[in-house]
């Protein structure tokens, strides 16, 4: 499979089946490196199963995929060192402070003492929460957390980050805080793969796809799925896209 | 390597920080030790005895009286009758009837001949047995003070005999406490390393952070050592606290090398983490884990030979002690610390729980899922 | 009424999804009557016995037979000294150890008095006594043997000593009586503790605090299927007892069931007292296994005997329902015994249920104010 230097994510006909149900049905795609992919669909669309499939937690039953040049079926280990995560949970060690989860992460990573010393600076000042690094996690409010856990993912400076649904349960003034930071990370050269069932948040993305019932049902910016689906918005898009399959 | 020492770093701050679990790991152990130390001894003492003394003679009140003597007896009740004494026995007031019948004192010197009955409550066998026994020995040794008096020929010509001398080594007092608190100690070392580790990585994949270290490039067998090692060391301090409580309260010996008791721990708690792990890898739920956990110790407990012998035990179930990690632990704890017994009398437990250790750890790591 | 089978149900479906923890409620029981019947015992057969026969003659060869002959001991290791005997020991060979001294024959046949030692590894202090004393016994028997004294000698007072309620010394009479009241106290309190924490944990307790539903009913509702579940239980243990091991029910059996049920209301009202104190799961656990569990097995008197123990235990043996419910238990099942033998533990176990039922309510009310 001849590697493309330009693509962070490369997918062919990637299917995970559970017994007799096809959770994700033959989907192929393409991310570009820098870009910002957006990965729709309602829940239970399939969605988070085939997020784990690229991150390397889930063995695909078929089709192919690399990340970051790597294969997901035994390059998995490789895949882990060059890419980021957040979960739906977020995955933080409430009991730690921010500190000592920078520490943590970064030191699993591999980064040096000094590099993680420098992280601690650098993330808390982005986070402006200087004054709080000793603070244990559990008593952040939801929006500190979720910014922080993004920051955990990118400790190590990876070419791509997952999000898996980052965004649930926050308020829309701090959804837009965190997309914030997203853009920023895509600035510096990161390339961001992001899962969601808000199709607002789909206009911030550069492009995006739309899984209805383990299917890839559409592919492509913005504006080319309004353009396609005659729809002022991406929620109109979705609608479309699911009446039209139920017809 | 250096990714261990953060994964153990991290395990050790969030150990320290639950305030709830820290009394339950230093405290509860340590008066469990004493209470179970206490409590745990099948010692035939304080046993509640009625006496029916049909005969009133001056024999039988010597006889009583010896058995007053005793002390291990209490005397609750002097009934006029044997249904009396079955009623006693009936109600659970008494444990032993003692039964001396009419005409005792004549019958033994006219006829040469005597006979005491005794009316145990046979429930528990072994302190029926053992308690009737003293009683007997008691009844004995009354029978020949009696010979005594009687100054009767010493024995004809011919009847040779045999004395017995009998000593008791490592525990001449008999004390329960040396039985039992060094086998408590390590049964209770055991229990709770395996107990906190099965719950707490099933813990982790509960709030999800299993998932986080999943996506990292952390290796598997990076990742179990990271939970083993500061359970290790929890138990080997609880070990070192519960000796030295042990000294303090009960003096148990200590006649061998601790170093052999301490090496045998390291080795004994590997095994035991092994399994904990294993055994949290296949649960779904914390609750599961506790009860599998729950359910494997007290099968442990039971068989291990620190409430019954092993030997006693059929041949079938003595093969299963193999198996298991604490009857492995009391046997040596009770050799070196009793006995003063060496590394090479107990190697052949070393080498089992070596085996034990590198099972259960390659189970640990197999059923250890990085990739679904 | 609906609303309460409404929870039944619920909680019934909770549990069977569990498979695994299903197949340990079902299998613990099970598993301690076997473990119980089989393997925890005193019994003493094949108890290893080193000999260190300094004689090796003919008389000691026919001692060391007539020792080994009953079953009851099993030569392990025949030192050659004092000191390869405490190897012997110390790499837990053997158990018991016998010195027959060289001038065993003559001082046997010439002296007519010869002397044996016998030394016991007094680790295990009752086993020791036990090898000793059965130790003593044969060679008491070798002697008579030995003298071909067919009739006793004169001036001997016999004992005769009569085992009741168990006269085979069944080690399963003890013992299946305290694994009901283990397995009662396991299921009912450590269970009912852990579903409502587990509730609490989730949050979804709360709402149903805020309902207007009669809180009483959907902790009952709760809490049904395990007294049913844990009744079963000591019903299963009660015939693997009589079918293996031979214990009977020689009183009245519904009687038995009766007072069963008293305990295991006990047992439920201790378990919803823990959980109106518990926050979450691992606290409920905790508090269950050292509150409930460990003084149940052993403060209640079926693996230890209570008058061995030092008074503050005895004291506070007195108020653990165990013990109360494990008197009923072998009065009715192995003394046929009426009422009046079980008057007093039923009427404190009688009391003990109106108080915790008590004091969980309190605690309740408080949560709900």
């Amino acid at each position: 499979m001849p590697m493309q230097e330009s693509y962070a994510i490369e997918a062919q006909g990637l299917t995970k089946r559970f017994g007799d149900f096809t959770a994700v049905d033959a989907i192929s795609f393409n991310v570009k490196k820098g870009e910002i992919f957006g990965f729709l669909g309602a829940n239970g669309a399939g969605k988070t199963t085939a997020i784990k499939m690229l991150i390397g937690l889930s063995r695909p039953s078929a089709g192919e995929a690399t990340i970051a040049g790597f294969d997901v079926y035994n390059e998995t280990e490789r895949i882990k060192e060059n890419i980021g995560y957040m979960s739906q949970k977020f995955s933080l060690y409430e009991d730690l402070t921010i500190a000592e989860n920078i520490r943590f992460y970064g030191g699993v990573y591999g980064l040096s003492r000094r590099q993680i010393a420098l992280k601690i600076v650098e993330i808390t000042e982005r986070l402006q929460l200087e004054d709080y690094s000793d603070k244990l996690v559990g008593e952040l409010p939801l929006g500190w957390k979720q910014r922080l856990a993004f920051s955990l993912a990118g400790v190590h400076d990876p070419a791509i980050i997952f999000l898996d649904e980052p965004t649930g349960g926050v308020d829309p003034t701090t959804r837009r805080q965190f997309w914030e930071m997203i853009y920023e990370a895509a600035a510096r050269g990161i390339t961001i793969f992001v899962t969601t069932h808000y199709m607002d948040e789909a206009e911030y993305c550069n492009r995006i796809s739309i899984m209805v019932d383990g299917r890839m049902d559409a592919l492509g910016s913005p504006r080319e799925l309004k353009e396609q689906f005659a729809a002022a918005s991406m929620d109109e898009v979705f609608v479309r896209l699911v009446r039209g399959n139920s017809n | 390597m250096r990714r261990l020492a953060y994964i153990i770093q991290k395990e050790f701050i969030q150990v320290f920080r639950n305030k709830a679990m820290l009394p339950i790991m230093t405290i509860v152990p340590i008066v469990q030790l004493i209470v179970l130390s206490y409590a745990a001894s099948n010692e035939v003492t304080n046993v509640r005895l009625a006496i029916v003394n049909q005969d009133q003679s001056a024999a039988s009140r010597l006889l009583i009286q010896k058995v007053e003597a005793a002390d291990r007896f209490i005397l609750m009740d002097f009934p006029l009758s044997v249904e009396e004494g079955d009623e006693l026995l009936q109600r659970g007031e008494v444990g032993i009837v003692l039964v001396i019948p009419a005409q005792f004192e004549r019958t033994f010197y006219r006829e040469k001949r005597g006979e005491i009955q005794l009316l145990v409550n046979a429930i528990d066998g072994q302190q029926a047995t053992v308690g009737s026994g003293y009683l007997s020995s008691i009844i004995q040794s009354f029978n020949q003070e009696m010979r005594a008096e009687l100054r009767l020929v010493p024995m004809q010509s011919n009847q040779a005999q045999i004395l017995t001398t009998s000593s008791n080594w490592y525990n001449p007092d008999l004390n329960f406490k040396y039985f039992m608190a060094p086998g408590i100690l390590g049964e209770l070392v055991t229990i709770l390393v395996m107990l906190l580790t099965a719950m707490n990585v099933v813990r982790e994949r509960e709030i999800g952070t299993i998932e986080q270290i999943n996506v990292t490039p952390i290796k598997k067998w990076q990742f179990i050592l990271g939970k083993m090692v500061p359970f290790l060391i929890i138990g080997l301090v609880l070990l070192t606290v519960g000796l030295t409580a042990a000294k303090l309260i009960f003096n148990i010996p200590i006649r061998g090398s601790l170093v052999v008791v301490f090496a045998f721990c390291i080795l004994n708690l590997m095994a035991v983490l092994g399994l904990g792990l294993f055994i949290s890898n296949l649960s779904d739920t914390q609750q599961q884990a506790m009860f599998t956990t729950f359910f494997f110790v007290i099968i442990f407990i039971l068989m291990s030979g620190l409430f019954t012998p092993i030997e006693s035990m059929p041949k079938w179930a003595q093969y299963l002690t193999i198996p298991n990690p604490i009857a492995h632990f009391v046997s040596v704890m009770r050799s070196v610390l009793l006995k003063g017994s060496t590394f090479q009398d107990v190697i052949y437990h070393f080498r089992m729980t070596g085996i034990m250790a590198i099972l259960f750890n390659i189970l640990a790591i197999w059923s250890y899922r990085k990739v679904a | 009424m609906k609303i309460f089978w409404a929870f039944v149900r619920k909680e019934i479906y909770h549990i069977l999804r569990d498979r695994r923890t299903l197949a340990i409620l079902f299998g613990m029981p099970i598993a301690l009557v076997l473990i119980f019947g089989y393997t925890v015992t005193n019994e003493f057969k094949d108890a290893s016995v080193a000999i260190v026969n300094q004689a090796n003659d003919e008389l000691s060869q026919e001692f060391i037979e007539h020792l080994t002959s009953s079953g009851h001991f099993q030569l392990v290791a025949l030192p050659q000294t004092r000191d390869e005997l405490e190897t012997t020991f110390r790499a837990n060979q053997a158990k018991l150890g016998v010195v027959i001294p060289p001038s065993f024959s003559d001082d046997f046949y010439r002296q007519k008095a010869a002397t044996i030692q016998l030394i016991a590894d007094a680790t295990e202090p009752n086993y020791a006594t036990t090898l000793v004393n059965y130790a003593n016994q044969m060679i008491r028997s070798f002697q008579q043997q030995k003298n071909q004294m067919s009739e006793q000698a004169p001036y001997s007072v016999a004992v005769q000593t009569r085992m009741y309620y168990n006269p085979q010394l069944e080690g399963a009479y003890n013992f299946v009586p305290g694994t009901v009241a283990l397995i009662l106290m396991l299921i009912c309190a450590m269970m009912t503790s852990l579903t409502i924490a587990k509730e609490k944990e989730l949050g979804t307790m709360d709402l149903l605090l805020v309902s207007p539903l009669p809180p009483m009913l959907i902790i009952l509702g709760k809490v049904t299927p395990y007294a049913v579940l844990s009744f079963i239980d000591a019903i299963i243990v009660f015939v693997l007892g009589y079918f293996l091991f031979d214990v009977p029910v020689r009183g009245s059996v519904p009687l038995l069931l009766a007072l069963c049920l008293l305990y295991l209301f006990v047992a439920l009202a201790l378990g919803l007292l823990i959980s109106t104190k518990a926050a979450n799961q691992q606290t409920a656990m905790m508090t269950s296994l050292f509150t409930l569990m460990l003084p149940t097995m052993l403060l209640s008197g079926f693996l230890f005997p209570i008058p061995s123990m030092p008074t503050i235990l005895q004291y506070i043996s007195k108020v653990i329902p165990a013990k109360y419910f494990i008197q009923i238990e072998q009065a009715v099942m192995l003394k046929a015994a009426g009422w009046e033998a079980v008057a007093f533990p039923t009427l404190v176990l009688t009391i003990m249920l109106v108080v915790l039922l008590a004091a969980a309510w309190k605690n309740f009310k408080v949560v709900k104010a």
